[in-house]
């Protein structure tokens, strides 16, 4: 009898040992004489058990935590090929709390399926959701996706229907669907688990993508930082062209589409729309003026769908499902479900696939489990460098965009970075200026320049220096970056420094005055 | 890394590769880096001449992105995270442990915005290999497994 194993072959997992503990795995098993299957899948996203290894035993996949190659011997004698127990052992991978109580629409195949095998996608409904978009027609796809009330999951949170009628009704000879992989937010990391999970959904919604709004090629602007994905992704696509599901009339419904993978080059600036364009292009990475919107002169001046991994992944279900039940999920205008990602200093770090109106505390305390260091939580960051930085009296904010809007606060991509009492928010606001001035493509004068001066100012609050009038200096600062700057990068970056103002100014009366 | 000289003929076969197409720039940059590990004056020259753009052109792009370095790299390079996420679980205290550490050796030290690996900072990236949960005794761990592969 063959046993099927399953080892994630996935960042994180991998980053922490996954490959030693595959191999040392199949080692041990032709040791023992045992004849097992070894499937590498996706990531589940209970990031804080990788490497988590299942072993399928009477239809149930059996979990094991935190497993190490040097573990698996040790394993072997507990009999786990036949779910034997040991410290390790969770349990059924459907009965672990974490997973079970998430709402996994987006996610719901990443860690169940396996990411390269084209017969286990269809058996997963695999292109069901385009073959039902093709029937339904492209009007009828545009309206379930405005029903859903799907916004960007990018971090903007624009309506996607919206967006996909505007490139529908533009006229142009060609368009574009540009998949938007530049997750360069730190605390991020919820595309890459999906691209190295379900590699083929992601190729999935964008085809649908380019069906409704009429668009034949499609690309996919993959950061560098990613490589494990880059392979993944580039294997996913050859499967899908070499078995007829991208190219000239897929699968003889009469559509043409195609995707070209493009990498980044490690700017965080690319993940910015229009900057993101100009890289596709060839060129530096910096951001145009809007108007006019990509929508309507987008990749090589032509109208230009630009989403995230996680909308567009997210639309087959609201083809199969209808817009109607997505939108069932979530509060106010907050539609559906978002993947939020526990990152930073917690304990039970990962991804969380949640309807919206879930509160920081319920995910930092009962997903999270509280902070790795055991120590109080001094503030946590959502959104990405360019979020503020919300103290821990604010944890009960529920997460929905207008509701962290009006804390001054953004739900952005849904990364959560969590800081203990320990952190110095002077370092963290002093870092968000410099990131900026690094990361700034340069356009702009409130950006380039401003962060280089916020940087200097900082420091002389820090050192004691004049602290009253630097304080209102880079109050003032923060105004002109805010009001003058051409995109969120410059823009936003006063959100994390204003943050570290109102809420933790003492860290930064450290040196005494003149 | 194992990375080859400079070699006009190879470059321009990773340029047919492409087509030759001008936006295809920044990708065919990373195939030049794989290959070579940097990008020099010839490279550019021979970018400039056979994608039909300007030096100036070529030099903005390569000079744009953090991945294109113009000069040699150490034997290994080491990226290490100094994002907020990684910042948070002590990603200052394991720079300055790695620049004590390599001091004086081959190694390329830089840091690097996000490795997408925040729920097992702090995250370090070897030869473009991610390692997390990356405390300073596993550092040096990672670092001495190199040195036994050579």
């Amino acid at each position: 009898m063959v046993t099927k194993v399953y080892v994630p072959r996935e960042t994180a997992a991998v980053s922490v040992g996954a490959d030693d503990v595959a191999i040392a795995i199949a080692r041990c098993a032709k040791e023992n004489n045992e004849s097992i299957e070894l499937v590498r899948n996706g990531s589940w996203g209970a990031t804080w058990l990788e490497p988590l290894v299942e072993v399928l035993v009477d239809d149930k996949r059996i979990a094991y935590g935190n497993v190490e190659a040097g573990d698996v011997p040790a394993l072997f004698d507990a009999g786990f090929l036949k779910g034997g127990k040991c410290d390790k052992r969770l349990g059924a991978i459907d009965e672990i709390d974490y997973l079970i109580n998430q709402d996994r629409w987006t996610f719901w195949r990443c860690g169940l399926s396996e990411p390269l095998n084209l017969d286990d996608f269809r058996a997963h409904q695999g292109f069901k959701a385009f073959e039902k978009s093709v029937e339904m027609g492209p009007a009828a796809v545009i309206e379930a996706v405005k029903k859903s009330g799907l916004r960007g999951r990018g971090g903007a949170g624009f309506p996607a229907g919206i967006k996909w009628q505007t490139v529908a009704d533009a006229s142009g000879d060609q368009k574009y669907i540009a998949c938007n992989a530049d997750e360069g937010d730190s605390g991020t990391f919820s595309d890459r688990i999906l691209m190295e999970g379900d590699p083929l959904g992601l190729i999935e919604g964008m085809m649908i993508a380019g069906f409704a709004v009429g668009a034949t090629r499609g690309y996919i602007y993959l950061r560098s930082e990613y490589p494990l994905t880059h392979k993944v992704l580039s294997k996913a696509i050859d499967l899908a062209r070499d078995s007829g599901w991208l190219g000239e009339d897929i699968q003889g419904t009469g559509v043409d589409f195609d995707i070209e993978l493009h990498l980044g080059a490690g700017s965080y600036v690319c993940g910015e729309e229009t900057a993101m364009l100009e890289s596709l292009e060839g060129k530096r990475g910096i951001v145009r003026y809007k108007p006019p919107l990509p929508a309507i002169e987008g990749l090589f001046g032509k109208p230009t769908v630009v989403n995230n991994v996680v909308t567009l992944a997210s639309v087959a279900n609201i083809v199969n499902l209808g817009g109607e039940k997505y939108a069932s999920f979530g509060v106010n205008r907050s539609k559906g479900t978002l993947a939020f990602q526990l990152a930073g200093n917690i304990k039970r770090g990962g991804l969380v696939e949640k309807g919206f109106g879930i509160t920081l505390r319920e995910l930092i305390e009962d997903w999270g489990g509280g902070t790795a260091s055991g120590r109080p939580v001094k503030a946590v960051q959502v959104g990405g460098p360019l979020g503020a930085y919300i103290p821990a009296e604010q944890l009960d904010t529920p997460l929905d965009y207008e509701a962290f809007i009006e804390i001054g606060a953004m739900v952005g991509h849904g990364g959560i970075v969590v800081f203990d009492d320990t952190a110095n928010m002077a370092q963290l606001a002093r870092f968000a200026m410099e990131f900026c001035a690094i990361e700034s493509c340069g356009k702009c004068t409130p950006c380039r320049i401003g962060s280089t001066r916020g940087v200097e100012v900082i420091d002389r609050m820090v050192a004691g220096v004049e602290r009253e009038a630097n304080y209102d200096l880079l109050v003032e600062l923060c105004d002109t970056m805010e009001d003058a700057s051409l995109c969120a990068m410059g823009g936003m970056t006063p959100f994390p420094v204003r943050s570290v103002l109102k809420y933790f100014a003492e860290d930064f009366a450290v040196g005494t005055d003149e | 890394m194992t990375t080859e000289a400079y070699d006009k003929q190879t470059a321009s076969e990773i340029i047919a590769s492409f087509d030759a197409r001008s936006e295809m720039l920044v990708q065919i940059l990373h195939q030049f880096i794989e290959r070579f590990g940097w990008i020099s004056e010839d490279a550019i020259r021979q970018l400039a001449e056979e994608l039909n753009l300007s030096r100036a052109d070529v030099h903005g792009v390569v000079s744009y992105y953090h991945d294109f370095r113009t000069e040699p790299p150490g034997k290994h390079v080491v990226k290490i995270c100094a994002a907020e996420a990684c910042q948070a679980m002590g990603s200052r205290d394991l720079e300055a442990h790695a620049a004590k550490q390599l001091e004086g050796d081959d190694i390329t030290v830089e840091p690097i915005y996000c490795l997408g690996n925040c729920a097992c900072s702090p995250a370090v990236m070897v030869d473009g290999k991610t390692f997390g949960r990356v405390s300073n005794e596993r550092f040096d761990d990672i670092m001495a497994s190199l040195g036994e592969s050579g």
